[in-house]
């Protein structure tokens, strides 16, 4: 497992499962890919005919209504058929393993497995047994595991700041809140720095930072209006409600005091600057209403921008 | 049955022995060295030119999986990797199911393991029943069976006042006490060292303060106690400094690492490797560095290979899913003399960590091969290469992060009580 697992021998992306390591070139190919994708949606007949014939298996095991949505409506718009499998814990309970799952899938025909996994690295399972069992034909799109990577959440972030902001070189770019749990954060971390911003910053609580967390090449503040300061694009993150009062948190309150995005504070960013969230969102807690619904707030656009970069991700996986 | 191992370099490092010599094995023991004894006549010859003649290895931690575990090993099987590996004494952790904390089934695995007639079985006991951390078992039945000494496995013990007092009760009766530092609190759902690596592929990390916190529990325990105790796996720079320190300050500590903790660092779970997926967890190249560094200096006493083989159906999940363990004892001899090669140490003392130490801490008449002494031997080529393929392991568990590496150094002849129970062809 030398070579990266998500490219072929000749550089092409044939699995998505990690922005981490993809070069600039192909991120930048997805992104303008999904360019006429977006127009697609505004037509009156919303559909491609790039996947017809083709199987993907949304294989969630894990819960998620957006994402899964996403990537149905994706799929679909491509003239995919689309099985939805929402497995969730009980299939190991009934004894089959993942890759016996998969297996049974295969046997079926699918083309792309969409997966959605608590366990960091299971897309990633899931790709090698396909090239080592002589079924590289069949891709793995990582819908998000455990904290490691969601790909294209982090890939629609791209596009969203690109659509507003332009030159990924000349950006400061902070994101917020549970760094630690968030798949999100490392995904996006990976394709801004890969597309050579030149300031990322992590702000949070030392308790929601992951250990070495500077090697990504980000700056750490845990003072939320210092963070902020001079940012063209303010990402907040999610905080799940199992952390929000325990070891790692007081409590919400206390959380959105310290790091809850307010007008107040946002006017320390850029006067241009962004607001972005992957949703779903907290209110009141990582947000607040009048900021999430304020106008420098992108967080509808990014949902939209997420059907036209997934169905670039799986129209190009397809095609290698 | 007289065997002459005849013009090997015979490297003995407990009696500081490495020259061309011949060994002569009668009865079961080493009759003579160099010269023959009067009127000697051998039934068998082995040809050892080019070959090492060294004591047969002694393996501090493998796990044989018997009782309870035989869909991840046999007897069978990791006896027959041991020799196949030299090694003809081994030790093995009390984390079978169930636990051995009962003397019939340290008697059982004795009976079952003396019937194979291959490696030497040393069963450790389980210091408390269960191994729950809540009640002290019957360790002079236990001792009475066969355990050489008791320790929790990889179970990390919650209650202090149980530790302190069963160093006290240990001492009492001269019971050996080996222990591997774990915190039960800090740490415990991480599944890799919290650093760069585990933050990176966003898998849950384990500090190192999982490892010293417990460490100085029991160094302070122990220099409270004055109870002599072995420390099992250590992973970290901290924990060598610490141990480096204590031994200076005069405290009754011996300690081992696992032979691929000299190797790997985190770096090396790539994507998701769940061949690298072990207790302790690889740490950095920092301290990969010093745990070299403390074997070379004599901080850490032994080396170990921790051998536990997990089923392919306990690796091919999740990274975090994946069931910690590393099938070691058939690369406890090369990955020695790999470490040995490459931090310029010499081999006979690189051989003594794997012979002449652990037999001390185990506290057994082995690891040697001066006259009278039985004739547990390993005969290797030292400059033979092989490659790590799960077809060349005999264990049954081909769980290892070296699979597709050359390793240097083959055993060739192995042979417990002067019988020769592993030979393959050049």
């Amino acid at each position: 497992m030398i070579r990266n697992p998500q490219l072929n021998a000749n550089g092409e992306l044939t699995h998505l499962l990690t922005l981490e390591g993809l070069p600039a070139d192909v991120i930048r190919s997805i992104l303008d890919t999904a360019d006429p994708f977006v127009s697609i949606a505004e037509r009156e007949v919303k559909k491609v005919p790039l996947l017809r014939g083709k199987a993907v298996f949304n294989l969630f095991f894990e819960n998620s209504t957006r994402t899964r949505t996403t990537f149905e409506i994706a799929a679909k718009r491509l003239s995919a058929d689309v099985i939805n499998l929402n497995i969730g814990a009980s299939s190991t309970s009934k004894g089959e393993t993942l890759l016996d799952t998969v297996d049974n899938l295969v046997a079926m025909d699918a083309d792309i497995f969409v997966v959605r996994h608590s366990q960091s690295g299971a897309p990633h399972l899931i790709a090698h047994h396909l090239n080592a069992h002589g079924r590289s034909h069949v891709h793995v799109v990582n819908a998000g595991d455990g904290r490691h990577a969601h790909p294209t959440q982090g890939l629609l972030d791209l596009y969203t700041i690109r659509h507003y902001k332009k030159a990924f070189h000349e950006l400061t770019v902070a994101i917020v809140g549970d760094v630690l749990h968030s798949r999100v954060a490392r995904s996006l971390i990976h394709g801004l720095t890969t597309l050579g911003t030149p300031e990322v910053r992590v702000i949070g609580p030392k308790t929601l930072m992951p250990a070495k967390v500077e090697a990504m090449g980000v700056r750490v503040f845990h003072d939320m209006r210092e963070g902020l300061r001079g940012c063209d694009v303010v990402v907040m993150l999610r905080l799940q409600s199992e952390r929000m009062k325990g070891a790692l948190l007081p409590s919400p309150g206390e959380f959105f005091k310290n790091y809850g995005l307010t007008q107040e504070k946002l006017a320390l960013a850029k006067a241009d600057a962004i607001v972005m969230h992957p949703g779903p969102m907290n209110r009141g807690v990582e947000i607040d209403s009048p900021v999430a619904d304020g106008e420098r707030s992108v967080i509808l656009p990014q949902v939209t921008f997420g059907i036209a970069v997934r169905m670039a991700v799986m129209s190009i996986i397809a095609g290698n | 049955m007289k065997i002459e191992i005849a013009n090997g370099r015979l490297i003995d490092p407990a009696n500081r022995v490495d020259r061309v010599a011949s060994l002569y094995i009668a009865d079961g023991k080493v009759a003579a060295i160099g010269a023959a004894p009067s009127g000697w006549r051998a039934d068998r010859v082995v040809d050892a030119r080019g070959l090492v003649v060294a004591p047969g290895l002694i393996d501090l931690s493998a796990r044989l999986r018997e009782p309870g575990l035989e869909y991840k090993a046999t007897l069978e099987s990791e006896m027959a990797a041991a020799v196949a590996g030299g090694v003809t004494s081994l030790a093995c952790p009390p984390d079978t199911d169930p636990a051995l904390d009962e003397p019939g089934l340290v008697e059982m695995l004795k009976h079952r393991a003396r019937s194979l007639n291959l490696a030497h079985v040393y069963p450790i006991g389980a210091l408390t029943v269960q191994l729950q951390g809540t009640a002290l078992t019957e360790m002079g039945q236990l001792s009475a069976a066969g355990c050489v000494a008791f320790s929790q496995a990889d179970v990390a013990l919650l209650d202090t006042d149980l530790l302190w007092r069963a160093m006290q009760y240990a001492s009492t009766f001269g019971y050996r006490l080996w222990l591997r530092p774990i915190d039960p609190h800090i740490g415990r759902t991480g599944v890799a060292h919290d650093g760069e690596v585990a933050t990176r592929l966003g898998l849950p990390g384990i500090p190192t303060s999982a490892e010293t916190i417990a460490l100085s529990t029991i160094l302070t325990l122990v220099r409270e106690s004055g109870v002599r105790v072995h420390l099992c796996r250590l992973s970290a720079a901290e924990s060598v400094a610490m141990v480096r320190a204590a031994k200076k300050e005069g405290l009754p500590i011996t300690c081992d690492v696992a032979v691929h903790h000299l190797h790997l660092s985190d770096v090396d779970i790539g994507w998701f490797d769940s061949n690298t997926r072990m207790v302790p967890p690889l740490r950095t190249t920092r301290d990969r560095a010093a745990l070299r560094a403390g074997v070379a200096d004599g901080t850490i006493d032994l080396v170990c290979s921790d051998h536990a083989p997990v089923d392919d159906d306990g690796k091919q999940v999740p990274f975090g899913e994946a069931e910690p363990g590393v099938t070691g004892l058939e690369l406890l001899l090369p990955l020695t003399i790999k470490w040995a090669n490459e931090d310029g140490i010499e081999l006979s003392s690189a051989l003594a960590k794997i012979t002449s130490e652990p037999a001390k801490v185990i506290g057994v008449a082995a690891g040697d091969l001066a006259v009278g002494q039985a004739a547990d031997v390993c005969i290797f080529d030292p400059s033979a290469w092989w490659k790590v393929e799960r077809g060349a392991l005999s264990s049954q568990g081909k769980n290892t992060p070296f699979l597709g590496l050359e390793v240097q150094g083959r055993v060739r002849y192995t042979l417990v009580g002067g019988k020769i129970v592993h030979e393959i062809d050049a």
